[in-house]
């Protein structure tokens, strides 16, 4: 586990002496065997944005009789314009959907990488059963996501059954207490318990990158400060970190572009609820395409959603693209 | 694709270049620093107390399933019930075979189809690399950036009109377009680790795109494919969103048949942790077997 060094070959590498129709024959013969991926790729992904971004501009309800045929994909009312987008930044679901939505991408990341540092640091060194100790700790990240959600609510919140009260109850009971607190913890803190179920999934994703991150240190320079006498807190904060930096970032740019998409834990835990208390931006276009059928509004939420994620995913490239650099240096 | 030294000779030069393989040097570093590094009990006892911590749901999910559902509610937890496996039977009457086939034709038919795409797509991106490639590999990972909800309803409105909804052929789809810029992303980084000169002398003279990707890149690459295959197949295995919003009956996965378990009526917490058991143990054993790889996966080929 460590960035190795590579060397892929600069494209320009024909030799000038070549005609030019070769030149030409041996470009696209090249570029061949990734043409398929490609067009795939553009046909399947940016195609439908295109579209979202053109219903964006439309006042598109499917329960009321539209006159005009949107390519044939179905009829809507009339264009509007801005009109969805200046629903979607005043309307006071959607306004508190963007809020829970980095309410919920914020405190996921923050806390799960700084777990996932912990997690990491203590795994760098060589202890007893350090292999085993890693392999149990993917587990939360490979159980299914909606199963995940399904355990959080029902085997360890449930306030009758389960482990967390059950826990208490027992701890309770063990210094003769006749019954342990009784709380509800996913109407009393909704938030903070769709927060530390997703913190549970996504430690493992930062722990796996940062492990790499540590492992990847040049050892000498360890060695060097050692010799130098220097304290272990001093290495980590002088040597360690300033390595570790970019895949702290890469790992926090990652995991935010993946929380932002949280669907299943919303939809399994909290249906957004109680009201509108954890209610993100994924969770709201669904019920805005699919319950309330206003598709325009869904559209520019949508929109608003990747304009956001274009932001994150702009330093995020740049992480990568440093790192990349780097090896095909 | 001819062995002859004109072109990929560059890359060749320049790997004999730099001296001692990347994995020996990895291997010597590890080797000198875990030598020197000795921990107290108390650094041990720690590391194990935090990761049973985060381990113990999953056992809980996993011991829960295995009690009688009085056992599994009961207020405080016991845990030393007697085991059963009856709730796993009970799932089987409940028919949750048709949903496991759904996701496993999804995941494994996306992932061939993943392959059959990527694989010649990094190796034109790496070994005989066409113009502006790192362009092409950033716009690869720029679609793994856009969120799919907000794909979700020109995808349902095209699904919809070519009555290809609740049809398992429409998440084989989606799930291949979700999975193939990882997959060019972690397919290129193993096929430049690959030593060029391997690929020369193993290369056959005057082979076709095919032959050599079959013959020549697919042996050697072998490895990085089994690692590639097994991470898109975790992801197409656990998604969601599309499969519950673009299927209802004959083509529901098994994220579907867990939040459609819920819906009944008494004791069902045993059953619902076999049932979340039973359909994670797939991804748990691929996760588990790819472990040394998933960082490379997870991290889309920036991290080894």
């Amino acid at each position: 586990m460590s960035i190795t060094t590579e060397t892929a070959a600069p494209t320009s590498t024909s030799p000038g002496r070549k005609a030019p129709t070769r030149d030409r024959k041996e470009a696209w013969r090249r570029r061949g065997p990734l043409l398929p991926a490609l067009i795939f790729t553009i046909i399947v992904t940016q195609i439908p944005f295109l579209i979202t971004l053109a219903v964006s501009t439309l006042d598109w309800n499917i329960q009321r009789p539209g006159e005009k045929s949107f390519l044939g994909l179905g009829d809507y009312q009339s264009f509007a314009g801005l009109d969805n987008f200046v629903t979607v930044f005043t309307d006071e679901r959607l306004r508190t959907a963007v809020l829970n939505t980095v309410l919920l991408t914020a405190s996921v990341v923050i806390i799960s990488t700084l777990l996932g540092l912990g997690m990491a640091v203590l795994l760098d060194r060589k202890f007893i059963g350090r292999g085993l100790a890693r392999t149990l700790l993917i587990a939360p990240f490979l159980v299914m996501p909606v199963a995940a959600a399904l355990l959080w609510k029902h085997a360890l919140y449930n306030p009758d059954y389960g482990l967390i009260n059950g826990t208490l109850n027992w701890l309770w009971q063990l210094f003769g207490a006749e019954e342990g607190p009784v709380v509800d913890w996913i109407s009393t803190f909704p938030m903070p318990a769709v927060v530390t179920a997703l913190v549970w999934q996504w430690t493992p994703f930062m722990m796996l990158i940062l492990l790499a991150g540590l492992q990847s240190q040049p050892a000498d320079v360890l060695e060097a400060a050692k010799i130098d006498r220097a304290s272990p807190m001093q290495i980590f904060r002088h040597i360690t970190l300033p390595h570790l930096r970019r895949y702290i970032e890469l790992a926090a740019l990652l995991g935010s572009v993946y929380v932002v998409q949280t669907f299943d834990a919303i939809f399994t835990i909290t249906q957004g609820g109680p009201g509108d208390a954890t209610t993100n931006l994924p969770y709201e276009i669904y019920l805005t395409m699919f319950r309330k059928f206003e598709y325009g509004e869904a559209a520019a939420a949508g929109v608003v959603v990747v304009i956001g994620t274009i932001v994150v995913a702009t330093f995020a490239l740049r992480t990568i693209s440093s790192l990349f650099d780097e090896e095909n240096a | 694709m001819t062995t002859t030294t004109e072109t990929p000779a560059v890359t060749a030069d320049s790997d004999v270049g730099s001296p001692p393989p990347p994995s020996r040097i990895r291997a010597r570093r590890r080797k000198g620093k875990d030598a020197e590094e000795k921990v107290g009990p108390f650094w041990t006892v720690t590391a194990w107390v935090l990761t049973l911590l985060f381990f113990a749901p999953v056992a809980w999910m996993v011991l829960t399933s295995l009690h009688i559902e009085a056992d599994a509610a009961s207020n405080p937890p016991s845990v030393f019930a007697p085991i059963t496996f009856e709730n796993y039977g009970a799932l089987f009457d409940r028919d949750v075979l048709p949903y496991l086939i759904n996701s496993g034709i999804a995941s494994v038919v996306s992932t061939l189809l993943v392959l059959v795409l990527a694989v010649p797509a990094a190796y034109a991106l790496s070994i005989r690399p066409v113009e502006k490639w790192t362009d092409v590999m950033f716009f690869f990972l720029s679609t793994k950036f856009l969120p799919p909800i907000a794909a979700l309803l020109p995808i349902y409105l095209i699904v919809q009109n070519a009555g290809m909804l609740d049809n398992i052929f429409t998440l084989v789809i989606l799930y291949t377009s979700m999975n193939l810029p990882i997959a060019v992303w972690m397919m290129r980084s193993f096929l430049v680790e690959v030593p060029v000169a391997i690929l020369e002398s193993a290369s056959l003279d005057g082979a076709g795109l095919v032959r050599t990707l079959v013959s020549v890149v697919m042996p050697i690459a072998a490895p990085g494919i089994a690692a590639t295959s097994l991470i898109c197949f975790i992801f197409s295995w656990n998604e969601f969103m599309f499969a519950v919003n673009l299927t209802s009956v004959s083509a529901a996965t098994s994220p579907i048949f867990l939040v459609g378990f819920i819906s009944s009526q008494g004791l069902f917490l045993a059953k619902l942790c076999a049932a979340a058991t039973l359909v994670s143990l797939p991804v748990l054993i691929a996760g588990f077997a790819a472990q040394d790889k998933l960082v490379r996966g997870l991290s889309l080929g920036a991290v080894k």
